[in-house]
């Protein structure tokens, strides 16, 4: 679609602006950013300067924010083989809805994407609805079983942009080592689930006091910091891309504060349920808020706050997992890890701005130009010229209760129902088309 | 208040609840003493111990408890359950739910399985322990027999020993002896513990010598014997010499200490067998009487009528 955003707050920090300017997009492309003298609005079509002839349609953004279209690099669609969690329509569904334009997809389906069938096959299954971008991230191991290294040439060839052994992390070093060096050339991430086993299958949810009141068992922190300490030095030594998944306490940031000092090429993440709630959110044995990494102590959560607004942080993922109610609605130590997090990332992330902890801008760096830079999306992330006509416009005031009974991912699984929030997606551009879906 | 939903954890009840159900506990005993005859409260009514985890004599204690409210009992085993065809806790308990019992004793090996079941069932539910969070029974029939010889809770030094990280037994005990003013220590291997248990109000001590120094009362913990393979202490030679209690550590403790356990004992490895069997120090037999009197004043309690005076 030909397409003329106005009156929106325009915010891209890749050519660091925000002001009030008009965003031009021809087809599926942006052209781009045109101020007030350039074009000239008939009710709900526009003439541009430049492009004789040629009418736009006119979105009105006033009050709202035009930012490139934001990119979730971490969820579970949970399609092929778990279907009844989510299934890629579903899923993509939702994350447009949510105000995302592009997701990376975690390999850990049945079959696992470890092979091109499964790759070609979520691609295509995302593409044919059209709602959002889906990158698969393959299997870096075979099966992500941890032994054998996944034939990863082949999987990018069919349009893997990263590898991961995610749910589970690539336990043996010298298999990490390996996965490590073989991608190198290809200038990839391996995105590693950071977790010592025979710490982090200790217990039930992070170790602590309010583990101790429940009388479970708990999972002390170590159990992720010893791992990001050896990803780190593994990534040094061999000089390849690290991309650390879901960091969440006090000991990871510091880590990753100093490989980021010492030059070593790792980037982090953190999602919206670990820098929003800490451990108490567990009381009443709530297993919606049973996750892994386990959500950990006020005092990690103040870390990955202060790491976000300092920049350690890269990037918020929602590391949407969905889960079946009869999964989650069991004895705690029996319920499966994971929370239904597209859907609430977006309103989460924006109350860090509404509460002055990152700006605008570095929100938008977050949620989507760094997303695209750690997973080399190319033309997105950006307004640029030139660029995918991926465009979110977020309404940033307007106050909703988070139900879960409303959303369009199969996972109801969310420790934030009934929360309010401040600021949601008002509408989202992917390559240029409109959905006529959208609910708001 | 006791709510209606039952007694699953002394940590939802207050310091009135915890009396007024010693109190009723020995009011109960007295009757048991003079004869032992049933009480008719409960005639007629229904009371389903169910059990997914293994117990002998806890579910014993419940069984004689309702009976000599009059209550019929019904017993639910894990061996014998719909657990093993794949049904849910929750099924299962709702499937028993519409035979209409008054009352549900339930023991789970899952922590918090009473708040998930209570959530799902109308029938009051008395925990009769929940993984490694609550035995609410226990905690409260451990309260009895301190006052039973000491006639008060407040002040006293009671050492909780061996196993807390895993103990329902020692969760329940300081929740309900802290809120009855007991100073209570836990003394545990540092690998059966953590600082954070500091937080429910009990002292943290690694030192024999502290812990055991002027107190009033020792509860020993069962330790089980495949923490040992899981490397939680080395042997139970040296769990027996460093962390058992033994004449010298008893000789630490007041002249008048009383020594309870909630068994089963591993004699020789957290409590030598002379200081089991000791008439002078030991409280061991009279914790499983008063476990009856306690059990049937926490079943009188959630479904007996109300909080008025027994009769009897």
């Amino acid at each position: 679609m030909d397409l003329l955003i106005i009156n929106g707050l325009l915010i891209d920090p890749s050519q660091d602006i925000e002001n009030l300017n008009a965003l031009l997009i021809e087809g599926s492309s942006v052209r781009g950013i045109v101020d007030r003298a350039s074009y000239s609005v008939q009710g709900d079509s526009a003439q541009v300067k430049g492009y004789p002839g040629k009418k736009f349609s006119v979105i009105d953004a006033k009050d709202k924010w035009v930012v490139p279209g934001l990119i979730d690099i971490h969820t579970h669609m949970r399609d092929p083989g778990y279907e009844y969690k989510e299934d890629i329509i579903t899923g993509t569904r939702a994350a447009m809805l949510a105000g995302f334009t592009s997701v990376c997809a975690m390999p850990n389906t049945r079959p696992v994407n470890d092979n091109k069938a499964v790759t070609h096959y979520m691609i295509s299954k995302a593409e044919a609805m059209g709602y959002v971008n889906l990158f698969p991230i393959a299997a870096a191991s075979k099966g992500s079983e941890g032994a054998e290294l996944s034939e990863i040439y082949d999987l990018v060839e069919a349009g893997a942009v990263a590898v991961s052994d995610d749910g589970m992390p690539i336990a043996s070093a010298e298999l990490l080592r390996k996965v490590l060096l073989y991608i190198k050339p290809i200038g990839m991430p391996v995105v590693d689930h950071p977790e010592e086993l025979s710490l982090g299958r200790s217990g039930y949810m992070n170790e602590g006091t309010v583990s101790v009141r429940l009388g479970l068992d708990g999972i002390p922190q170590t159990a992720e910091s010893i791992a990001v300490a050896r990803d780190i030095l593994l990534a040094g030594e061999t000089g390849s891309r690290l991309h650390l998944a879901h960091i969440s306490t006090r000991y990871s940031v510091e880590l990753v504060r100093w490989a980021k000092k010492m030059g070593i090429p790792v980037t982090c993440e953190a999602t919206p349920h670990h820098f929003s709630l800490s451990d108490q959110a567990v009381e009443g044995y709530n297993t919606d808020a049973k996750v892994n990494p386990p959500l950990r102590s006020e005092r990690d959560r103040q870390a990955l706050l202060e790491a976000i607004s300092d920049g350690t942080i890269d990037c918020i993922v929602s590391d949407h997992a969905p889960h079946g109610r009869d999964e989650k609605e069991i004895e705690f130590d029996k319920a499966l890890n994971g929370i239904s997090g597209l859907e609430t990332s977006l309103g989460l992330s924006l109350q860090l701005v509404h509460s002055g902890i990152i700006d605008k801008r570095r929100l938008v760096r977050l949620m989507s130009q760094q997303p695209a830079q750690i997973m080399g999306l190319k033309g997105k992330g950006t307004l640029r010229p030139g660029s995918d006509a991926d465009v979110t416009i977020i309404s940033p005031d307007d106050t909703w209760i988070v139900d879960r009974d409303t959303f369009v991912s199969k996972g109801k699984n969310t420790p934030f129902h009934g929360m309010e929030l401040r600021g949601r997606a008002w509408m989202t551009i992917t390559g240029g088309t409109i959905h006529g879906d959208t609910r708001f | 208040m006791i709510s209606e939903r039952g007694i699953i954890g002394l940590k939802d009840l207050d310091r009135g609840d915890i009396e007024r159900i010693v109190d009723t506990a020995f009011s109960l005993r007295q009757t048991s003493l003079k004869g032992g005859k049933a009480t008719p409260s409960l005639m007629g009514q229904t009371v389903v111990n169910l059990f997914f985890e293994a117990s002998t004599r806890t579910k014993t204690s419940f069984e004689i408890a309702a009976k000599r409210l009059s209550a019929n009992v019904v017993n639910f085993s894990y061996g014998s359950s719909s657990i093993a065809k794949g049904e849910t806790t929750i099924d299962t308990a709702r499937n028993i739910e519409s035979m209409k019992p008054a009352l549900f004793v339930i023991r789970h090996a899952s922590s918090g399985v009473m708040e998930l079941l209570s959530k799902h069932l109308h029938t009051p539910i008395i925990s009769a322990g929940d993984g490694t969070n609550e035995h609410p029974t226990q905690g409260l029939l451990d309260i009895m027999t301190i006052m039973d010889e000491k006639k008060r809770i407040d002040g006293l030094k009671v050492v909780i020993a061996g196993d807390i990280y895993h103990s329902r037994v020692a969760r329940s005990d300081i929740y309900g002896m802290g809120k009855l003013g007991a100073k209570v220590s836990f003394f545990s291997p540092p690998t059966l513990i953590t600082d954070d248990f500091a937080s429910l109000g009990a002292t943290v001590t690694y030192d024999a010598q502290e812990a055991f120094t002027d107190a009033d009362v020792i509860i020993m913990l069962r330790i089980q014997l495949e923490r040992q393979k899981t490397g939680l202490f080395p042997s139970t030679r040296e769990y027996a010499r460093i962390f058992g209690l033994n004449e010298q550590k008893l000789g630490l403790a007041r002249p008048d200490v009383i020594v309870m356990h909630p068994g089963p004992i591993n004699r020789g490895l957290e409590l030598s067998s002379c200081i089991a069997d000791s008439a002078a120090h030991s409280r061991i037999m009279r914790q499983v009487e008063n476990g009856v009197s306690v059990r049937m004043s926490a079943i009188y309690h959630t479904i007996g009528g109300g909080h008025g005076p027994i009769d009897h």
